[in-house]
C-alpha cells in the first residue's frame, strides 16, 4: 500500500498559555512512501516525528492537509477503521491478557464481513507468533516476558490483521544494545517477508540508516531531506542533516573561501570555484588522508587504535566542537614526536554550507 | 483490505455519533450534579423563607421574594446551637490533636526503631483494622459509663483518638524516607526526637495534612458515639443537636428554622472543603472510606 | 538500625494504651457479654453462661425486621451505587470542559453531615397536612397521587432510605473510580483503537479488567458500609426506628444498648457478633469470586 502525505500540518495550542502562538509539530509534510518499503522517520527528540506517526495512525487528526493510503483519502478516518498496525515505544501490551489473547485482540475486533471464524483467528494468531518466533510463549502474561519478547509480541499484534501499513514508534529504544541490533535485523526480515509498507520512527541515525529503504530527516516539524540512506549521507542538503548523520559525527570548521581556495585558519586546503565568502566546512571522519605534507594541520591529542581503523583525535582553533575525530586505516602510523598531525582531504567527503542559511554550497 | 469502504459515510457517522455522545454525556452529568446540589439549594433557600411564607406554600416554591434572617436568629436563640457548635469544635480539635500525637509516635516507632516483637506487634495492629467499630462500641459504652465519664468531653474523646489505619498510612510514608538521612542527622548530632520533628514530619507533611483533614471530617460528622455517651444537651455535638432539633426543638413544624440550623452546621466543612479541595479529594482517594 | 527496646515501646505506649483499652479489651469482652445470660448493667451480675442471648436475638421480631431491612438496603444500594458511579466516572473521564467543576460538585456530599442533610431529605420527601412535599410535587407532574415517603408505606420508606444512602456513598465511589480510570495509561486505549476495537469492546476488554481491583475494593467496602447502615435511617425516620419499621442491624444493637428499650449489652453483643459473622461471610464470598475475575498487575 502506497502512502501519500499532502501538505500535512499539525498545530497544538501552546502549553504556556501566555504565548498565543500555536506550536507547529508537523509543518507542511509532503511525501510519498512507495508500496512495500521500509521508511525511517528520523530526527532529534521533539522534532515532531512521533506526531507525524500518530497522524498516519489516525490517533491524531491533522490541522490541515490530507493523508492517502493507496487512492483512499483516510484523513478523517478514525484509527479504529484505518487498518494500521502500530507498535508503541513501551509496547502497550494489555497486562491482563496472555500473549495469545493480545495477538488475537485485533482479530476479534473485526466486524461485519471481515469477521473471521474462531479457528481462522487462532490460525492467524499462531502464524503471527511464528513470524516473530513466539509460538512457545503463547500462554504467558506480558509481565512474564523479557523486554525483547514483549517487543515481539507487540509486533505480532500489529501484524496479525495484515495491516495496510505498519507503524513503529521508537521500537528499539527500550532494549539493551545487543538486543537492539538483533531486533532491528528481525524487523527488517519480517518487513521483507510480509512486504507491508512500514514507517518507523527513531532518533538513532545508525538504526535508521542500517535498515531503511529510505530515510526522512526531520527538524522542528519540517522535513529536511528524503532519500536512500547512503544518498543522504553522501549528499546532505544542509548542515543539520550533515551533522545528524554519521558516527563519529562530521567535523565542522569555521572556514572561508578566498580567491578560489578554501581556507581553514591560515591554511588553504582545497581548490573551490566559488566567490569569496565565509562558510562552514564539514568533513566526514573518513575524509582525511594522513600525509607528511598535508594541507591541513591539527594539534594531535591522542590516537585510538581499534583493529581495522585508527581514530586520530586532535584539535584546531577553527573547529566548532571540542575534538576532531578522523578515521584512517590502521596500516598508517602516526608520528607523535612533533605533536602535530597533517592531512590531505578527500574532495567528496568535504561539504560546504552557507554561513547564513546553513544550506549546502556545491563546488 | 477492502477498497470500496465508504469513507465519507464512516466519517460523517463518526462525527454525528460523537456529537450525540457528548450531548448525552453532559446531560447525564448535569442531571447528577443537580441531584447532588438540589438538597443544598433547597436547604439554603428554605432557611431564608419566613415561617409564615413557608407554611402557606402548599406547592413548594424554589425561590423566595422576601428573604429573612429571622430563622438564623431563631436557630441560635431557641436552641443552644452555639453551644453544640462549640462542643463540636472542642471535640474535633482535641480528638484530632491527640490522635496526631499518638499516630506520629507509633508510626515513628514502627518505621524508624528496631525492637523485639516489632513484626508481630505490627501484624496485630494491621489485624485490628478489620474490626468493625460496632463490635467494640458496646464494651466502650459500658466502660465509659462505669468510669462515670458520660456527659464529659473525656468520655467523648478518649475512645475516638486511636486509629490503626492512620498509623499504618503514616508508617508507610515514614518508611520511605531513606536511612541515609537518619545517619546524616545522627552524625550532625541530632537527637531522635529532633530528627522526628525537624526531618520526618516536614517530609511527610502531605500525609499528615491528609489524616488531619480526614479526622476532622470524621469528628465533625460523628453521631453514634456522641449519641450513646451524651444525654445532657450541654454536651451535644452538632449531629445530636440536629436530631434533637428535629425531634423536640422549634416546635415540630418550624422547618425554615431547622434549615437555618442545618445551613449553619454544614457551612464550616463546606468552606474547609472548598479551601482544601485538592488535598481532601487526594487524601480521601488514598485512604478514606465512609461508613 | 540499632535495637532500642525501651525507647520503642515508649513511643508506642500511647497507641497501645488507647487501642488496648478501647479496641482489644472490648473485642474480648463483647464475646463474653454475648454468652452471659441475664446480665444486668446496674448490678453487673449475670445468671449463667450459654447461647440464650443469641437465641433471644434471633427470635426477636425487631431484629428479624432489622436484618430484612439491612439486606434489602444492601442488595439495592451496593450494585446501584457502584454501577451509577462507574457510569458517571466514565462520563467524567471522557470530558475535558467543566470536569473539575463536576468533580467538585459530586464530592460535596462527602463532607456534609449525614444527619443534617438527612433532615433535608426527610423534609423533601415528607407529606404533611400543609404540603405534599417536593418529591410529591415531582410525582404529580407525571400524574401520580401523593405518597408519604416518611410515615407511609414500607416500600416508600425503603425507597427514600436507599435513595439517600446512594446519594451519600456516591462521592467516595466516584472519586476513587475517577482516579483509577485516570491511572490507566493512554497507550492502552490508543493501542486498542489502532487494533480496531469498538468503544464498547475497549470498555469491556481493556478498561474494566484494568480497573477491576478498584471495582472489587469498592464492592467490598460498599457491602461492609451498607451492612453497617444506621445514621442515614436515623436522619430520615428519627431515633425510634423500630416504630418506623426501618431499623437496621446496627440500629438494633444501639437500641439494645441505650435509649428507651436499652440496657441489654448482652443482647447487643450477640447482635453485633451476628453482624460481624454476616459481614465476614459476605467478604469471604466476595474474595472468592474476585480471585477469578480480578486482574492484579
Amino acid at each position: 500500500m502506497k502512502v501519500v502525505l499532502k501538505d500535512m500540518t499539525k498545530k497544538f495550542p501552546n502549553r504556556n498559555k501566555k504565548i498565543r502562538e500555536d506550536v507547529i509539530a508537523v509543518n507542511n509534510f509532503n511525501f510519498e512512501i512507495p508500496d512495500g518499503k521500509l521508511i525511517g522517520l528520523l530526527g532529534p527528540s521533539g522534532c515532531g516525528k512521533s506526531t507525524a506517526l500518530n497522524l498516519m495512525s489516525g490517533l491524531q487528526k491533522p490541522t490541515s492537509g490530507r493523508i492517502f493510503f493507496g487512492d483512499d483519502d483516510v484523513t478523517d478516518l478514525p484509527a479504529e477503521n484505518r487498518g494500521v498496525g502500530l507498535v508503541f515505544q513501551n509496547y502497550a501490551l494489555y497486562p491482563h491478557m496472555t500473549v495469545r489473547q493480545n495477538i488475537l485482540f485485533p482479530l476479534q475486533n473485526l466486524k461485519g464481513d471481515a469477521k473471521l471464524p474462531k479457528e481462522v483467528m487462532e490460525e492467524k494468531a499462531l502464524e503471527a507468533a511464528k513470524l516473530v518466533q513466539l509460538e512457545e510463549l503463547m500462554e504467558r502474561k506480558p509481565s512474564e516476558l523479557s523486554g525483547g519478547q514483549q517487543q515481539r509480541v507487540a509486533i505480532a499484534r500489529a501484524l496479525v490483521k495484515m495491516p495496510r501499513i505498519l507503524l513503529l514508534d521508537e521500537p528499539l529504544s527500550n532494549l539493551d544494545a545487543r538486543l537492539r541490533l538483533q531486533t532491528r535485523e528481525e524487523i527488517r526480515r519480517i518487513q521483507r517477508e510480509t512486504k507491508i509498507t512500514t514507517v518507523f520512527v527513531t532518533h538513532d541515525q545508525e538504526e535508521a540508516m542500517s535498515i531503511s529503504d529510505m530515510i526522512v530527516v526531520m527538524k522542528e516539524g519540517v522535513i529536511q531531506q528524503i532519500g536512500k540512506p547512503q544518498e543522504v549521507y553522501d549528499e546532505p542538503i544542509n548542515l543539520f542533516v550533515a551533522k545528524f548523520l554519521g558516527t563519529p559525527p562530521i567535523n565542522v570548521f569555521e572556514a572561508e573561501i578566498k580567491e578560489g581556495k578554501l581556507y581553514i585558519g591560515e591554511e588553504a586546503v582545497l581548490e573551490v570555484d566559488l566567490p569569496d565568502q565565509p562558510v562552514h566546512a564539514a568533513i566526514r571522519p573518513e575524509g582525511f588522508i594522513l600525509s607528511e605534507n598535508g594541507a591541513l594541520s591539527f594539534e594531535l591529542d591522542e590516537v585510538e587504535v581499534m583493529g581495522r581503523d585508527i581514530t586520530v583525535v586532535s584539535k584546531h582553533p577553527q573547529f566548532e566542537g571540542t575534538e576532531i575525530r578522523s578515521i584512517i586505516s590502521s596500516e598508517n602510523t602516526v608520528n607523535f614526536a612533533d605533536k602535530k598531525v597533517r592531512f590531505d582531504l578527500k574532495r567528496n567527503k568535504v561539504f560546504l554550507f552557507s554561513k547564513e542559511t546553513e544550506e549546502r554550497i556545491r563546488f | 483490505m477492502e477498497k470500496n469502504l465508504d469513507y465519507l459515510k464512516i466519517e460523517r457517522n463518526a462525527r454525528r455519533k460523537d456529537i450525540i455522545t457528548k450531548a448525552v454525556l453532559y446531560t447525564l452529568l448535569t442531571v447528577w450534579a443537580i441531584m447532588v446540589l438540589f438538597p443544598f439549594y433547597w436547604m439554603v433557600m428554605t432557611s431564608f423563607k419566613s415561617y409564615s411564607a413557608y407554611n402557606s406554600e402548599y406547592i413548594p416554591q424554589l425561590y423566595t421574594a422576601e428573604p429573612t434572617m429571622q430563622n438564623f436568629a431563631d436557630a441560635f436563640s431557641a436552641v443552644p446551637l452555639a453551644r453544640y457548635f462549640g462542643n463540636t469544635l472542642i471535640f474535633t480539635l482535641s480528638t484530632t490533636a491527640i490522635m496526631l500525637i499518638v499516630t506520629v509516635l507509633a508510626a515513628y516507632a514502627f518505621a524508624r526503631l528496631e525492637f523485639r516483637g516489632k513484626n508481630i506487634t505490627f501484624t496485630l495492629f494491621l489485624a485490628l483494622m478489620m474490626i468493625p467499630n460496632e463490635l467494640v462500641i458496646i464494651t466502650n459504652y459500658v466502660t465509659i459509663t462505669d468510669m462515670n465519664l458520660r456527659n464529659t468531653f473525656m468520655g467523648l474523646i478518649l475512645p475516638s483518638v486511636a486509629s490503626v489505619f492512620y498509623i499504618y498510612l503514616l508508617k508507610e510514608n515514614f518508611a520511605q524516607i531513606p536511612d541515609e538521612l537518619y545517619y546524616a542527622a545522627k552524625i550532625d548530632g541530632t537527637s531522635d526526637l529532633k530528627y522526628l520533628f525537624k526531618v520526618m514530619i516536614p517530609i511527610c507533611k502531605p500525609t499528615i495534612v491528609t489524616i488531619t483533614i480526614l479526622k476532622v471530617i470524621e469528628c465533625w460528622n460523628s453521631y453514634v458515639w456522641p449519641r450513646l455517651i451524651t444525654d445532657d444537651q450541654l454536651y451535644f455535638l452538632v449531629s445530636n443537636g440536629i436530631q434533637e432539633i428535629r425531634e423536640n426543638g422549634f416546635g415540630r413544624e418550624n422547618i425554615p428554622a431547622m434549615m437555618a440550623a442545618v445551613v449553619v452546621i454544614s457551612v464550616p466543612l463546606i468552606i474547609l472543603f472548598l479551601i482544601f479541595r485538592k488535598k481532601i479529594m487526594e487524601g480521601v482517594s488514598r485512604g478514606g472510606t465512609k461508613g | 538500625m540499632e535495637t532500642n527496646n525501651k525507647k520503642a515501646w515508649l513511643y508506642l505506649l500511647p497507641a497501645l494504651l488507647f487501642l488496648g483499652v478501647f479496641m482489644v479489651y472490648p473485642l474480648v469482652d463483647v464475646f463474653i457479654y454475648s454468652f452471659e445470660e441475664g446480665y444486668n448493667s446496674a448490678s453487673q451480675s449475670y445468671f449463667g453462661v450459654g447461647g440464650y442471648n443469641y437465641d433471644y436475638v434471633l427470635h426477636d421480631p425487631y431484629f428479624l425486621q432489622a436484618v430484612k431491612n439491612t439486606f434489602i438496603l444492601v442488595i439495592i444500594t451496593v450494585p446501584l451505587s457502584t454501577g451509577i458511579s462507574l457510569l458517571i466516572s466514565l462520563g467524567l473521564s471522557s470530558i475535558r470542559k467543566l470536569r473539575e467543576l463536576y468533580q467538585t460538585i459530586y464530592f460535596l456530599p462527602y463532607v456534609t453531615n449525614t444527619l443534617a442533610v438527612g433532615l433535608v431529605f426527610m423534609i423533601l420527601f415528607k407529606k404533611t397536612p400543609y404540603t405534599d412535599g417536593f418529591a410529591n410535587l415531582i410525582l404529580s407532574w407525571i400524574g401520580a397521587s401523593p405518597i408519604d415517603f416518611i410515615d407511609g408505606p414500607y416500600w416508600a420508606k425503603m425507597f427514600v432510605l436507599c435513595f439517600y444512602t446512594i446519594w451519600a456513598v456516591m462521592p467516595f465511589k466516584i472519586l476513587v473510580l475517577t482516579s483509577s480510570l485516570a491511572s490507566v495509561r493512554e497507550d492502552f486505549y490508543n493501542a486498542a483503537k489502532v487494533d480496531g476495537a469498538s468503544k464498547f469492546r475497549i470498555f469491556t476488554k481493556i478498561t474494566l479488567p484494568m480497573i477491576s481491583p478498584t471495582m472489587f475494593y469498592l464492592i467490598i467496602t460498599g457491602f461492609i458500609g451498607a451492612f453497617k447502615a444506621y445514621s442515614d435511617a436515623v436522619a430520615l425516620f428519627g431515633t425510634d426506628l423500630n416504630a418506623a419499621e426501618m431499623n437496621t442491624i446496627v440500629g438494633y444493637i444501639y437500641d439494645m444498648l441505650y435509649g428507651n428499650s436499652g440496657g441489654y449489652p448482652s443482647y447487643a453483643s450477640a447482635a453485633a457478633i451476628i453482624l460481624f459473622v454476616i459481614i465476614l461471610t459476605i467478604t469471604c464470598i466476595n474474595l472468592l469470586i474476585s480471585k477469578k475475575n480480578v486482574h492484579y498487575s
